[in-house]
């Protein structure tokens, strides 16, 4: 499935983080899953939440650079081989991964990630019985 | 169109014999009432019977900011206290402050210069002109006050800063002429996007941009964003305020009210003149001023000068965009860097905001230089590798313009600090 996915830009330095879920506290927003890409200097913060557009506007009130992307959210099962397969459908289509982060629980899998395009990955993982 | 159209189209032969003149006037009353002045001119050698033309300028001693700062506050006058009707100040930020003292007659100078200056950017009686320079000890806000006031303008007189008023008076008094610093010029177009009002909507049409170095990429930005035809105005508080130059509409140099400041262009290591077009300290020497004449006071600000004639049919001397100060500039790994070099930079690449702040170390034995930017919201990208190529153009195109290797750090969005007047650009913590 196609969700939304709001990314942030963050200076790599100790608080930064912190004024972010500070704003998104206060605007009563709630994070599902979440992954920083890092450099020395800054990083992105790319978050699933409840609400998008509270989460936006919060943010954008402060002056954060920030993005929403369609992500792909695809349920596996907690069982052994599942991302293999995932990768294999994905690259039987020649879509390369730009980015992923998942995690598992409770016998379900679910991975985020980020292709090139979306519709195309889509077909792929229903032929191989992934969506 | 002209304010003084005898004096501004006077041919180069007439022009020469007013400031022989003047030049005379003016050293005879430096000797005769100023210390400083007759005991320099006595070190060289030189008594006032021997400046007998413009040319003979060259004799003259010069004038430095710290010979401003030994004399303060009143010790370069050439007229008693009484007569002084203002004192405009410097900050002193830098050390002790500087004053400049006017008299009555010297304020009417400063308003006709700027009343010609804002006609020679087409303004007129039915202009509406908000000035957002600071009003106070700098010369910026009430120089342009009266100037336009002189014109017959309506005068809004917001001064610098509380942007959010700025862009209300803006529309609601259908303000056609704004007159800021070129930076804060750029912040307002920036705050009128973000307050999503279309530029084309406002009634402005000619913006008067000064005090501090601009490039003219910035002046192509801040004309799109404010939708404006910007005009450089050039001045300094040490020999007036705004109005010493102003451009035209042909925007080819600036035009110098060369009648009442005479100008040269030296060469900084031997401060002998330079050839017309060849860039240098420049150098203005007062004709007409009777607080505190001022002969060949070196600016600091590097320009050219021309002599060619204007299409717009002034036959004043034109001095040329000021590219740098010769004490702004720093020299890393022996290497002359100007700020203005970095922001030409920034305005070719759309990815990075204009904004940016240079910072200079030492580390161990080693200069470095890093420049933080910002990256424009619609570049954003949520994968670090494309972050990374926006990093490197950035970098790349700097290193090839210094010639020095320079570390470019993205940063926060708004984590630069904006200014509402001169902008802080560098921060230099090597400790030498």
């Amino acid at each position: 499935m196609i969700i939304k996915q709001l990314s942030v830009f963050v200076q790599n330095e100790s608080g930064r983080l912190m004024e972010v879920t500070e704003a998104l506290h206060e605007a009563n927003v709630n994070i599902s899953a979440l992954n920083i890409a890092e450099t020395a200097e800054y990083g992105v913060l790319r978050m699933i939440v409840d609400d998008i557009e509270k989460a936006v506007n919060a943010l954008k009130d402060l002056s954060y650079s920030i993005k929403v992307t369609d992500v792909l959210c695809v349920e596996m099962p907690d069982v052994p081989g599942s991302l293999n397969r995932v990768l294999k459908a994905l690259l039987s289509v020649d879509l390369n991964v730009a980015y992923m982060y998942g995690y598992s629980n409770d016998g379900k899998a679910p991975l985020i990630l980020k292709v090139v395009d979306n519709e195309r990955a889509q077909i792929a993982l229903k032929e191989a019985e992934l969506e | 169109m002209y304010w003084n159209e005898p004096i501004e189209t006077l041919s180069r032969d007439h022009m020469h014999a007013l400031q022989s003149e003047r030049l005379k006037d003016t050293v005879g009353r430096v000797y005769q009432n100023v210390e400083f002045y007759r005991k320099k001119m006595q070190e060289l050698g030189i008594e006032p019977g021997d400046i007998k033309t413009i040319e003979d300028i060259v004799k003259l001693p010069f004038t430095t900011k710290k010979d401003l700062r030994d004399n303060y506050p009143f010790g370069l006058c050439s007229v008693p206290k009484s007569e002084f009707v203002r004192i405009h100040a410097s900050s002193g930020t830098t050390g002790k402050p500087t004053s400049v003292p006017h008299t009555r007659k010297d304020l009417d100078t400063f308003a006709e210069c700027v009343a010609r200056a804002i006609c020679c950017t087409g303004g007129t009686k039915e202009d509406v002109v908000q000035v957002a320079y600071g009003y106070g000890l700098f010369t910026g806000g009430l120089g342009i006050h009266d100037g336009a006031t002189k014109l017959g303008a309506a005068v809004v007189p917001i001064s610098g800063g509380n942007t959010r008023n700025q862009l209300t008076l803006m529309q609601d008094f259908e303000t056609s002429i704004l007159a800021c610093t070129p930076s804060y010029a750029l912040f307002l177009g920036e705050a009128l996007a973000e307050a999503g009002v279309d530029p084309k909507q406002l009634n402005l049409r000619i913006g008067i941009f000064g005090a501090e170095p601009w490039s003219q990429e910035m002046r192509t930005k801040i004309e799109e964003s404010l939708n404006v035809t910007a005009y450089d105005i050039y001045g300094l508080s040490e020999i007036m305020g705004p109005g010493v130059a102003i451009s035209c509409e042909n925007q080819n140099g600036l035009h110098i009210a060369e009648d009442h400041f005479y100008p040269e262009i030296l060469d900084p290591d031997t401060l002998k003149p330079v050839a017309d077009g060849t860039i240098g300290e420049l150098t203005f020497t007062h004709l007409t001023k009777e607080a505190m004449p001022l002969l060949r006071y070196r600016t600091r600000d590097l320009s050219s000068i021309t002599h060619t004639p204007c299409e717009c049919g002034r036959t004043s001397a034109r001095m040329s965009k000021v590219c740098g100060r010769s004490d702004d500039m720093l020299i890393i790994r022996g290497v002359n860097v100007f700020p203005s070099q970095i922001e030409s930079v920034l305005l070719e690449v759309p990815e990075a905001k204009p904004h940016y702040l240079i910072i200079v170390d030492r580390q161990g034995t080693m200069d470095t230089i890093e420049l933080q930017v910002e990256i424009d919201d619609k570049y954003f990208t949520d994968e670090i590798a494309d972050l990374e190529k926006i990093r490197k153009k950035i970098k790349q195109k700097i290193d090839s313009v210094l010639r020095i290797g320079v570390i470019v750090k993205l940063v926060e969005h708004k984590t630069i600090q904006r200014s509402e007047g001169k902008a802080k650009r560098v921060i230099d913590r090597r400790h030498i």
